[in-house]
């Protein structure tokens, strides 16, 4: 009797902890709509937000030809993932391309997976991308050509968390750690495990 | 002219003769050179960590390789929330100081592989100064998920 009220109280902790929990990530819960898009993977097959409910999801905005700030960013989510240990496979790296012209799906497919077996490339029409982008008060812009015809795109440099309900959680900056991230990845992947 | 002034001078001629002589990479320790492999031709990133011994300033100007037909100087940036990637003249190396090469940072964006390059190739980069003076560095080929030149 003890024992179930003390599992008791632990449940009903669960339940409230939720808005007590200390982030060290900026929370944005409440503030951003749900996650939703229609893109590619890349397999080349037609996914919505829908197919990734159930994972705690890392949204990143990116492109295969930005050599510095895009690999040191899925470099450090691979390492973060290492750190979560087997709790890891509840979450998914979502690497949406702004740049659709350049990144198809096997470019794609072979890009992500250098990074991280949880990673998936995501790319599809310009509009659908702009949309998801926009979705989140983010942008980005294709930069002039260069004499070789290849070009750069700046993009936001934010990583936004959602819980396994897509709930729009938390935002990462570059002036967040690793320590920071790895330890809401925790309680946001816990939390899911929990409901 | 005295004997007494003379030898001052020639003293100093000697001494403006041999810093003339000194080139700039002469002055330059390049360390922990690696570069960041990714699939396919995709542009990697090289970073260095360049180290001037010399109580002149230097600059690194640009850099060619062998292995890729385009090596380019760049900064990246997040300001404002934004990441881009600007195109570079040069980067200042302080006398008796260093400059780092670093993901985020400055880095060389080397282009269109003339083969393919693995994880473990060893790759030379002639690095070129603001005088002309050029050092030849190995840069050890890391995976794309490398953080740092050390495994």
């Amino acid at each position: 009797m003890l024992l179930m009220l003390a599992v008791g109280t632990v449940l009903l902790a669960g339940c409230h902890r939720d808005d007590d929990i200390q982030w060290q990530l900026t929370n944005v819960s409440g503030h951003m709509p749900d996650l939703d898009f229609q893109l590619v993977d890349d397999h080349g097959k037609q996914v919505s937000a829908q197919d990734y409910r159930g994972k705690v999801v890392l949204l990143y905005f990116g492109y295969t030809h930005c050599p510095d700030v895009c690999p040191l960013t899925l470099a450090q989510l691979h390492v973060v993932m290492q750190r979560l240990g087997p709790l890891a496979d509840g979450a998914r790296i979502l690497f949406v391309s702004v740049d659709p012209a350049r990144d198809t799906p096997e470019v794609m497919h072979a890009y992500v997976n250098a990074f991280d077996p949880r990673a998936v490339g995501l790319s599809g029409p310009a509009r659908e991308i702009e949309a998801l982008s926009k979705r989140y008060r983010s942008a980005f812009t294709r930069e002039p050509d260069r004499a070789d015809g290849q070009y750069e795109v700046s993009h936001s440099s934010a990583i936004y968390l959602f819980d396994g309900n897509g709930k729009a959680r938390l935002l990462s900056t570059p002036s967040n750690t690793q320590d920071q991230m790895v330890h809401d990845l925790h309680l946001l992947l816990s939390l899911g495990a929990r409901s | 002219m005295s004997l007494r002034f003379a030898l001052p001078l020639f003293a100093a001629g000697l001494m403006l003769a041999a810093g003339a002589h000194a080139t700039e990479a002469q002055h330059i320790r390049a360390s922990g050179a690696w570069i960041r492999v990714l699939p396919g031709d995709l542009p990697a990133g090289a970073y260095v960590t360049l180290e001037n011994t010399g109580d002149q300033p230097a600059s690194l100007h640009a850099a060619r390789s062998p292995n890729y037909a385009e090596v380019m100087l760049h900064q990246s940036s997040s300001a404002g929330g934004v990441s881009r990637m600007a195109m570079v003249d040069e980067l200042a190396i302080p006398a008796h100081g260093k400059a780092e090469l670093g993901p985020g940072g400055y880095h060389l964006m080397l282009m269109k592989a003339t083969a393919p390059v693995k994880v473990g190739d060893k790759i030379k980069l002639t690095l070129s100064f603001g005088d002309g003076s050029t050092l030849d560095a190995d840069f050890v080929a890391r995976p794309a998920n490398a953080t740092g030149a050390q495994p």
